[in-house]
């Protein structure tokens, strides 16, 4: 594919605008998912899924943070928000968030991110 | 489908904030690897200017790329660096990103320090601990960290740090700054 001669290219933008791929709409179930909320797939998806639907179902097949998604499959994270919100209601992945000052309240996990810096 | 048993990794934010072309994406790049965020949002009305033509209309899309980077501390504990657009009319973003994050990193340039204050403000309102990072650049007036902190207006607990974010022990030095006041401010409310 890659030695046919092609007109589009990555300066001439994608052929199909990231829109288009969730129908027009902006909002959706999936508005509230946190760029670091954990995706994981819990179902098994049906046969007639979209190729871009596709892709984030095996790009979180080990769990994986929305914001890793989107660079994942190179899309704008308010569209791929709304693709893990339809995914969510039909119950083919699950979306974790990080607890609001959880994780930020835990002197222990302070630490150890203080160390592992310290590591680097 | 082992995975759906393991306990949730752990996911912290850092903020990385400060004026246009201070050296947020070098500070990201400089501990982390750094890939751009692309993200396609609805400008508020907040972010129309006053000068604006008539006809325009009151709501519009833009795409916006963000600094994105990640520090894997241990299997299951990621560190993720945002690096936020520091002008105003992107604060709709960092009322996102500001939500439950670890802290933030302001980088200031002594030569526009004013560039910092929009940010200092924010964080100080959203009570999100912060350091102050002054990146001091080539041929840069040095000035020492107490001008910066008087000029910033700090209260006496923000840290405040000269760095180069070019050099990776400088950007960990700041990061590590971060977490040791974020750990203090914890230990004070408790």
């Amino acid at each position: 594919m890659s030695d046919s001669p092609q007109w589009f290219d990555e300066e001439a933008g994608p052929i199909v605008r990231p829109y288009a791929l969730i129908r027009g709409r902006t909002h959706s179930s999936g508005d509230t998912f946190d760029l670091v909320a954990t995706v994981r797939v819990i179902g098994d998806p049906p046969d007639e899924l979209g190729p871009e639907l596709q892709l984030i179902l095996r790009a979180a097949r080990n769990p994986i943070s929305v914001a890793d998604l989107a660079v994942e499959i190179d899309l704008p994270v308010g569209v791929v928000r709304v693709m893990l919100g339809d995914l969510r209601d039909n119950g083919l992945i699950s979306v974790t968030s990080p607890s609001a000052g959880g994780a930020r309240s835990n002197e222990r996990i302070l630490k150890e991110v203080i160390n592992g810096l310290r590591a680097l | 489908m082992d995975s759906v048993l393991s306990e949730d990794p752990v996911a912290l934010k850092i903020l990385v904030a400060g004026g246009f072309g201070v050296g947020k994406t070098t500070l990201v790049g400089s501990i982390s690897e750094i890939k751009p965020l692309r993200t396609e949002e609805v400008l508020s009305d907040r972010g129309i200017g006053v000068d604006d033509l008539d006809g325009v209309e009151a709501k519009s899309t833009t795409t916006v790329a963000m600094d994105f980077g990640r520090i894997t501390i241990r299997d299951g504990l990621v560190v993720y660096l945002f690096g936020t657009p520091g002008q105003e009319r992107f604060w709709f973003m960092w009322d996102e990103l500001s939500h439950g994050a670890l802290g933030a990193v302001v980088i200031a340039d002594t030569r526009r320090l004013t560039d910092c204050f929009p940010s200092v403000d924010y964080f100080e309102q959203r009570g999100t601990p912060f350091v102050v990072a002054v990146n001091c650049f080539d041929g840069a007036a040095q000035h020492s960290v107490d001008d910066v902190r008087i000029a910033l207006d700090l209260e006496d607990d923000v840290p405040v740090l000269l760095c180069d974010v070019r050099r990776r022990t400088s950007a960990k030095e700041v990061m590590i700054t971060l977490v040791e006041h974020s750990l203090r401010t914890l230990a004070s409310a408790n």
